[in-house]
């Protein structure tokens, strides 16, 4: 009587206790990033020494994302946090960065790395900024991780942090992130052929998410689908793009895949243009399943797009 | 016995308080290195910025300048300071003590209401609650949360409490005043609730808009395991609140509450809870009010149109017994259904019923129509219409109204 029951408890706690140890470490560190593209940078640099997750997925808007106990158990267990930063993020990550229970990665600790803090940002605000303008982000635009250069510095950063956290394997970083630098050279030579004859080229975007694309390939924005970030299209605001677009001669719209895509399509209709859905993101679209292929997806809708215009 | 329990309490207390200190203590070189590293990020940050600064200076004067050398992640780069911005001038930046001031933010929350009431009701126009916040961290051990809450008769400290989110053993702490973790509605501040009012349940038995709300010390760990997130959450209360009484020390109010949330896919998910509280009522010395309640939730959300659609069914469900009401305890319960069908726009039903907490017998039973219009994430317009059935056969039909807007810093949206 006695043994079954003490046996019977001991095996209970015992099960109780593993169920409590997430899923014992597999493969090095567990890295946890807020989005797809910092997964995958840490996937070029880390390879099979790491392993990695993201928060959000690529075909959300990464503005909102709910806040689900689930991402608290990612958390939890993680030993570094990668986010995008600017501010992207505050919706969503610090109600699940305290329930996480986790002093690694908390702002601040070794385990947490901001990655907007070496790369170049765009559109920091000068001067007063109020709501008046919408969701305007006070320190700068946060989706800069579409400019390949900062992608490298993005990959860099994931470089100098996993090889502190895990010393023994920094050579192995360090070969991979040279792999990763070369392929992504090599890439962005061939964007820029692509990308060549249509540099100056005028484009309306959705919201403002392109401002590091844009430059670095050398299309020129000239109006948002939005008439204030955040702020749904209004109808004059509507008005007004198609008249400007018609003006400037515009005939693409580059549009998130997380948009609805009617107010993009009627201004589309009415100028004789296109919608052209690009993926903001790595997973956006399942052919971009990694870094250098979101570049490759998205450089090549855009030429296919303007190559279709040709005059 | 008594003797025994004081310094057995007051060690554990001292053991609660003093383990995450002296277990930083113990990596000294660990803390350091972080320091270290938060010093050099600060730098980096610093240096990244002013590039980035620079950069904007010289696109404007100038043609685009190639695309600069990667930034070291070292302090180094010093040597060719860029002309800072005038209001950086004098090293240390001119906001630089302002960078420790606590997030704040105020939420104005109107509600209007028209139609009858025997009971009277809610009065026609009014400002019915401006909330402040405000939140920090403290120190790498703590953060603060602090909302202060002016009604048109009162102000009053809605919540003020200390986090200790990384204690030793996966525990969170949270001392100060807090709305009881009793049930999900109760938990919530008005500005998030997606009603104007609160449900019949939390009017007849959880203690009606100020809720169970205390002075008390919370303590919750999670049991990760890969099925489910599991909470589990005890608190220790003063014992004062729109519910419980104390005459005297021991009196304290006890609440226990147990989470389990599981994603069902992507989209979907379902949330379920436990909860259970207990202390000393206002009826005379001895007697107790005794509350269970049960939740479940199902949301459904799709990832690639998050932004304008969603569904969520809910419902609660509790009972109360006093001690010195005989026979059965008083039920209430609500269920609650949204839809949201437009970036803006969110529609919902809600029915309710609710004896009353001293009188079981009596019944209130009502029903809710609402739709909501939000133009931004920081404002909204709601109107509700609701008809309730009172327990004396008397009914109301009215009709509330409510604008909330919030300025300041941005909050986390509530899940």
């Amino acid at each position: 009587m006695y043994n079954r029951s003490s046996v019977l408890a001991v095996t209970a706690l015992s099960a109780l206790l593993l169920a409590s140890t997430p899923s014992a470490q597999a493969a090095g560190l567990k890295v946890v990033t807020s989005t797809e593209d910092l997964a995958a940078l840490s996937r070029e640099v880390g390879g099979d020494k790491i392993s990695v997750e993201s928060i959000a997925k690529g075909y959300q808007d990464p503005h909102f994302v709910e806040a689900k106990p689930s991402f608290i158990l990612k958390l939890h267990s993680a030993d570094l946090l990668v986010v995008v930063g600017r501010e992207l993020e505050i919706g969503w990550l610090p109600p699940l960065l305290q329930q996480s229970r986790n002093e690694k990665i908390q702002p601040g600790s070794r385990g947490y790395l901001d990655a907007s803090l070496t790369v170049r940002i765009l559109d920091i605000p000068q001067g007063q900024i109020t709501r008046a303008m919408g969701d305007v982000h006070p320190m700068g635009n946060p989706h800069y991780w579409l400019d390949p250069d900062n992608g490298r510095r993005i990959a860099q950063a994931i470089l100098t942090k996993l090889s502190e956290l895990q010393p023994a394997d920094a050579p192995f970083f360090a070969q991979r992130f040279a792999d990763f630098d070369k392929r992504l050279g090599a890439a962005e030579k061939g964007w820029d052929v692509v990308m060549g004859p249509y540099k100056g080229t005028k484009v309306v975007t959705y919201h403002r998410s392109w401002p590091n694309f844009v430059e670095r390939f050398g299309l020129d924005v000239i109006g948002y689908v939005e008439p204030k970030p955040g702020i749904p299209p209004s109808p004059q605001h509507t008005i007004d793009l198609i008249g400007e677009m018609k003006k400037l001669k515009v005939t693409i719209i580059l549009v998130e895949p997380y948009f609805d895509l009617k107010t993009p399509q009627s201004v589309a209709r009415e100028t004789g243009g296109q919608v052209v859905v690009l993926s903001p993101s790595v997973g956006g679209v399942k052919e971009a399943p990694d870094y250098i292929q979101l570049f490759n997806y998205n450089v090549n809708l855009i030429a296919a797009a303007l190559k279709g215009e040709g005059k | 016995m008594v003797r025994f329990r004081t310094p057995f309490f007051s060690s554990l207390l001292l053991v609660l308080l003093f383990t995450n200190p002296s277990f930083a203590q113990t990596s000294d070189a660990d803390r350091l290195k972080a320091e270290l590293e938060a010093l050099r990020l600060e730098f980096s940050n610093r240096i990244a910025e002013l590039e980035a600064r620079l950069k904007a200076v010289e696109g404007a004067t100038a043609a685009p300048a190639p695309a600069p050398a990667p930034v070291e992640a070292a302090p180094a780069p010093v040597e060719a300071p860029p002309p800072p911005p005038p209001a950086q001038i004098g090293g240390a930046p001119a906001g630089s003590s302002k960078m420790f001031n606590p997030d704040i933010a105020a939420i104005g929350d109107f509600i209007g209401a028209t139609g009858k009431s025997p009971g009277g009701g809610e009065p026609s126009l009014e400002l019915h609650e401006a909330e402040l916040s405000f939140q920090a961290i403290v120190d790498p051990y703590a953060r603060a949360d602090v909302y202060l809450t002016f009604g048109p008769h009162e102000v009053g400290v809605e919540e003020a409490f200390v986090t200790f989110p990384t204690l030793p053993g996966g525990f969170l702490m949270k001392v100060g005043k807090l709305r009881d973790a009793f049930g999900k509605i109760n938990a919530a501040h008005n500005h998030v609730l997606p009603f104007t009012d609160r449900p019949l349940m939390t009017q007849n038995l959880l203690g009606g808009e100020e809720g169970l709300s205390d002075s008390g010390i919370s303590v919750s760990r999670l049991f990760p395991n890969n099925f489910a997130f599991i909470e589990a959450t005890g608190q220790v209360f003063r014992g004062e609140s729109a519910i419980f009484k104390a005459e005297k020390r021991a009196d304290l109010a006890y609440v226990g509450h147990l989470r389990g949330y599981r994603d069902l896919t992507e989209s979907t998910n379902i949330d379920l809870g436990g909860s259970f509280a207990e202390g000393h009522n206002d009826a005379g010395a001895g007697e107790t009010t005794r509350l269970w309640g049960a939740d479940a939730t199902f949301r459904y959300r799709p990832l690639r149109r998050s932004i304008y659609t969603h569904f969520m069914a809910r419902t609660e469900i509790a009972w109360s017994q006093r001690s010195e009401v005989p026979g059965p305890s008083a039920f209430g319960a609500y269920g609650y259904l949204e839809y949201q069908f437009g970036r803006r726009w969110t529609s919902g039903l809600r029915l309710d019923t609710a004896d009353r907490a001293t009188d079981p017998s009596v019944r209130d039973k009502g029903a809710s129509l609402l739709l909501t219009y939000a133009p931004s994430e920081f404002s909204l317009v709601r109107g509700q219409y609701r008809y309730t059935r009172w327990g004396d056969r008397t009914a109301s039909n009215e009709f509330l109204f409510q604008f909330l807007f919030s300025i300041g810093a941005h909050g986390a949206h509530p899940f």
